[in-house]
């Protein structure tokens, strides 16, 4: 084993070797193709922590395998829009081209076949991870193409499909914020002339909020980080994009990292910021090298390191950490213990992470997204960026649209834009049921086609708000399913350390798949949004409180649908029960017929 | 001297030092806030088990990371937040597998006394029954999964001397399990091991030898409630004067009998009832088939195969008023023992691999005339709609009595604490 375990290297030298736990597993994850005992207690020896502590954080993150997962390990997307776009069969394509089963390896050790929630392709399903580059647009032949490739000896990083960006709209006259022309650099010239009091200004003056979608005031956040007295404060990047549906900022990454990098050197600036980390989720590793190449630019051009974008006495440098496979790190607090090197449990709401955030320091976390606009934003300058969007909603919004329409991809639009415009462009046909900002957001029925997209608090009549994803259902959906697919994520992704959250999920998706099956009635319905509200009530971050919010939407808005889909809760007290599936296994013990 | 505050409970306001716990400045003026994974000196608070949610300065949160200052407006006993507490707890039953009548920590367990507290007389989830692993690999301790509610007090508060953690979670969502390290565990002193015990608010951690329970009636719970009228209250006579006698029906169903027993328990008491009720179809009086309506059903015990649901759906069909009595009826109670293990892997040990099977000469019974077993034991209320539940392995007969003649009258009625007994 010739890994040199751990490597802090990269690490800042304020951060402690714990930091360097996620990137030491990485690395054997990797090189081994699984994280061995053997691994596990080499870790826990050169962390000075005991075994089970490594274990903990192994066994959190999906991708790190504690069994050998083949030679090549192939990650099948099983989001509700893969499913929609035929992942099935793609999943049977796989088992038989490569004689493994999901879940397993097959018997040669080659291959690794195994499930994962979105991994950002919502616009290229079906769509898998294989040793963690991507394979788009999949269909049977092309399943059977690549586990030949693969035989022959070809790498998965030779032969991977480069996605498109699928960039289907931009506002009208250069109004477009995100892509704007810009010379890398531009933005951050722009910091000469300002100080950290006009930068927050200028963010109050546009009401910029954060598109990670909790929408919370960027000037508020940075503010607050800049009055707190203890340092190095850090600036954190939230690539974690872990929402079902969600795209948009693995377009960013893609093409506009300078943008980001220029925001996260803002921040830094206006803030007083000394380190920048941005954490990328897992299933973006393929972006890595790329994100890497850009920040090592930056550093050659003099943008990071000391005197950081020509300002003296300004030091700020960013590194690169990449997640392993976990939703819930995409939560703020959860992520800066992911960072910490230890399991991503979202922290109690004692302190903000502004107050004590990343090592128990002011931190402001913020998404891709929030650093690209505020680059823009002082590039283009107030006057030019309220010009965007519509009155108490300036600006532009980045939107991830998938699912039943003819053209899936990446659309900025302004604020204010009408749902029935975006379904228009998008080419939905025939929309049912549309899941905006993912399984967590909302979801709307064609009664809301007129309402405008804007950001929340705005004051605007009939509008709703929307943190990137756009899942467009027709007609032909089963919303049972819907809800189902849904609910099995939440239960798979709960961090497991409240109870409403880690056994409600689990609940909820018991009994939906009950329902599914037809063995209940519209009274497990209501019982069903008793029990999300509760979770919502009582659970101890994000994840758990909207969890139920697809249950209790369309309970409320699609009760004609329901109430045919649903046999009527009859008054005789007896409840379904399907008596042959509860003695099919008995029924194996029926002697046979002599 | 410390700065003390004014706070406000429920439109009250109550003085305490600032910054003080909410949970401990409420109990202070005897106001009791549910808490499970709170434990005092662990700072900051664990905030996991979720069951002392309340309203604070109006919206939800929990009450265990609250920490009181002038002008914090508290909501704690209004109805909604009562039943919301009481939906926690009832999820971590539900969660778990928790067979109080064979745990080590019965009557001195804080889960099951804050199901007491609550009046859980029943969860309204179903039960998941997943199969958790009983650990006996380490040295000192028997790590209980079925029992563990993830409170993470032993993970916080369990290191070595070296400063090495002893517990901690593995996996995530609902396969998350607190592991415990052997290694580690078997550093620790007698009194690190006990304290460990100790500290668990539930059988999770056992250490071996110390097992032993304190008798009945004088376990740390067994005297000890925050209900003012906690001791039981004695029968209330009836001064109804029935004009018609009432009709009950009994039966038992996947149960021991037990409850039955009980019944029987109330010794001359039956006298009492017997000018109340007439029994119908039960196995006290041997009546075997209905001869009409029933104002009442009584059932014990939960449905293992083919027959006890037919009957159940049977006893719905012919009694207004259905009443589930026992664990077993009310959740599985002891058979659901099973549930977390195939049903051919029971049935090939009980009837082909026993020690008392001859090889070759012993099948597993099946015929046309025999009833089916089903794949798990299910609690009555998955196959029909309960309407009242009575806790207890078994019941009291004074309890159920009580309950029945409450039920029956329409008095009200609820279960006081030292009635109100699962083991
Ligand atoms: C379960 C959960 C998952 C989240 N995932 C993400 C994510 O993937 N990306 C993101 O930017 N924010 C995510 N957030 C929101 C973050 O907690 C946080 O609000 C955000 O990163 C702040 O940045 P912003 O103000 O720029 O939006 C998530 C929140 C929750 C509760
Ligand atoms: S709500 Fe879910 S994800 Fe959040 S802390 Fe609780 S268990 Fe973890
Ligand atoms: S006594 Fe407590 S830990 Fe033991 S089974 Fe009952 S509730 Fe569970
Ligand atoms: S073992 Fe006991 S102390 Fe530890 S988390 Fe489980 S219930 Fe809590
Ligand atoms: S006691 Fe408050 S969350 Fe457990």
């Amino acid at each position: 084993m010739s890994i040199s375990i751990p490597s802090n290297k990269y690490l800042f030298p304020i951060e402690p070797r714990r930091s360097a736990l996620l990137s030491d597993l990485w690395q054997y994850q990797l090189s081994e193709r699984y994280i061995s005992d053997a691994a596990i207690r080499h870790l826990a020896d050169a962390h000075h922590l005991s075994v089970i502590e490594v274990e903990g954080v192994a066994s959190f993150y999906h991708f790190f395998q504690r069994q050998p997962a083949g030679k090549h390990t192939i990650y099948l997307d099983n989001s509700i829009v893969a499913t929609l776009k035929g992942s099935e069969k793609i999943k049977v394509a796989f088992e038989q081209a490569t004689g493994a089963r999901t879940g397993s390896v097959d018997a040669s050790g080659t291959f690794g076949l195994f499930d994962t929630p979105c991994i950002g392709l919502s616009d290229h399903q079906p769509a898998a991870l294989i040793d963690f580059y991507p394979f788009t647009d999949l269909n049977e032949k092309k399943v059977k193409e690549i586990v030949d490739l693969l035989r022959q000896g070809k790498t998965a990083k030779e032969i991977y499909d480069v996605p498109d960006d699928h960039l289907r709209y931009l506002p009208d006259n250069n109004r477009s914020i995100l892509f704007a022309d810009e010379n890398t650099g531009e933005a951050v010239g722009k910091l000469q002339a300002h100080t950290p009091e006009s930068i927050l200004e200028l963010l109050q003056k546009t009401d910029i909020r954060g598109k990670g979608g909790a929408f919370f005031s960027t000037w508020l956040k940075w503010d607050a980080c800049r009055k707190q007295a203890a340092s190095p404060k850090f600036i954190i990047c939230n690539a974690d994009e872990g929402e079902p549906g969600t795209f948009k900022d693995r377009v960013l990454l893609n093409s506009q990292t300078p943008s980001m990098l220029e925001g996260m050197i803002i921040a830094a600036y206006t803030v007083g910021a000394t380190y920048g980390i941005i954490y990328l989720r897992g299933e973006y590793r393929w972006l890595e090298e790329k994100i890497q190449q850009n920040i090592d630019d930056f550093r050659a051009k003099g943008l990071l390191g000391v005197n950081a974008a020509g300002i003296k006495g300004f030091k700020f440098d960013i590194r690169l950490e990449t997640g392993a496979g976990s939703y819930v790190c995409g939560e703020e607090t959860a992520l800066l213990e992911s960072l910490e090197g230890k399991r991503g449990e979202p922290r109690i709401k004692m302190y903000l992470p502004v107050e004590k955030g990343y090592l128990q320091l002011p931190t402001v976390v913020n998404n891709v997204e929030t650093f690209c606009t505020v680059a823009r934003l002082l590039q283009m300058g107030l006057s030019e960026y309220i010009k965007r969007g519509i009155p108490g909603s300036p600006g532009t919004k980045l939107i991830s649209i998938s699912g039943d329409c003819r053209l899936p991809g990446t659309y900025e639009i302004e604020w204010g834009m009408p749902v029935l415009e975006l379904l228009d462009l998008c080419q939905a046909d025939d929309p049912f049921m549309i899941q905006v900002s993912g399984p967590s957001g909302h979801s709307i029925s064609m009664k809301e086609q007129h309402h405008r997209i804007c950001m929340p608090g705005a004051g605007i009549p009939d509008s709703m708000n929307c943190g990137g994803s756009f899942m467009v259902f027709g007609k032909n959906n089963d919303l049972l399913d819907i809800l189902l697919n849904f609910a099995s994520f939440f239960k798979q992704e709960s961090c497991g350390v409240c109870t409403p959250c880690r056994a409600g999920n689990f609940i909820i998706q018991r009994k939906l798949a009950h329902l599914c099956h037809g063995t209940g009635d519209s009274a497990d319905l209501q019982e069903l949004k008793k029990w999300a509200i509760l979770m919502e009530a009582s659970s101890r971050c994000g994840l758990g409180k909207t969890a139920g919010n697809a249950i209790i939407d369309t309970i409320e808005k699609f009760e004609n649908y329901f109430s045919q889909r649903l046999p009527e809760t009859g008054n005789t007290g007896i409840r379904a029960f399907d008596m042959v599936a509860a003695v099919q296994e008995y029924e194996k013990f029926k002697p046979l017929a002599p | 001297m410390k700065k003390k505050c004014a706070f406000w409970i429920d439109g009250k306001s109550y003085e305490a030092d600032e910054g003080e716990n909410l949970v401990d400045a409420a109990l202070a003026h005897q106001l009791f806030i549910p808490s499970l994974c709170y434990h005092k000196h662990l700072e900051p608070p664990l905030g996991t088990c979720r069951t002392c949610i309340c309203k604070i300065n109006g919206k939800y949160g929990p009450a265990c990371t609250e920490k009181v200052h002038d002008g914090l407006q508290i909501e704690l006993n209004t109805p909604e937040l009562l039943d919301m507490r009481k939906a926690v707890v009832e999820m971590m039953f539900a969660e778990g597998n928790h067979f109080c009548p064979s745990c080590e920590k019965s009557g001195a367990c804080d889960l099951q006394h804050m199901g007491y507290e609550l009046g859980v007389a029943t969860a309204r989830f179903p039960h998941l029954f997943e199969d958790r692993l009983i650990d006996f690999k380490p040295k000192r301790m028997i790590m209980e999964h079925n029992r563990c509610i993830k409170c993470r007090r032993c993970v916080e508060e369990v290191f070595t001397d070296e400063g090495k953690r002893v517990f901690m979670y593995v996996n995530r969502g609902n396969e998350t399990f607190v592991g415990i390290d052997y290694e580690q565990e078997s550093r620790l002193s007698e009194a690190q091991a006990l304290h460990a015990m100790k500290l668990c608010p539930t059988g999770a951690i056992i250490v071996r030898g110390e097992s032993l329970p304190r008798p009945l009636g004088d376990r740390i719970f067994d005297n000890q409630s925050v209900q003012k009228d906690f001791h039981s209250a004695p029968i209330q006579q009836m001064e109804a004067d029935p004009k018609e006698k009432k009709r009950v029906a009994t039966v038992s169903l996947a149960g021991c009998f037990g409850c039955h027993m009980s019944l029987l328990d109330i010794d001359t008491g039956i006298l009492d009832v017997a000018e109340l009720v007439s029994f119908d179809k039960s196995p006290l009086t041997d009546i075997k088939k209905f001869s009409g309506r029933c104002h009442l059903g009584l059932v014990e015990g939960g449905c293992c195969n083919s027959h006890n649901i037919e009957v159940l759906q049977y006893f719905r069909k012919m009694c207004d008023v259905l009443v589930v009595v026992g664990e077993c009826a009310v959740w599985g109670g002891v058979p659901a023992m099973r549930n977390t293990i195939p049903l051919s892997e029971c049935l090939e040990e009980a009837y082909l691999h026993s020690l008392t099977s001859e090889t070759g000469e012993t099948i597993i019974p099946y015929h046309e005339d025999l009833p089916k077993m089903l794949d798990r034991v299910y609690a009555c209320n998955e196959i029909v709609k309960v309407d009242y539940s009575i806790p207890g392995c078994p019941p009291s007969a004074e309890h159920i009595w009580k309950a029945v003649k409450s039920i029956l009258f329409g008095a009200e009625f609820s279960l006081l604490y030292a009635e109100f007994k699962y083991d």
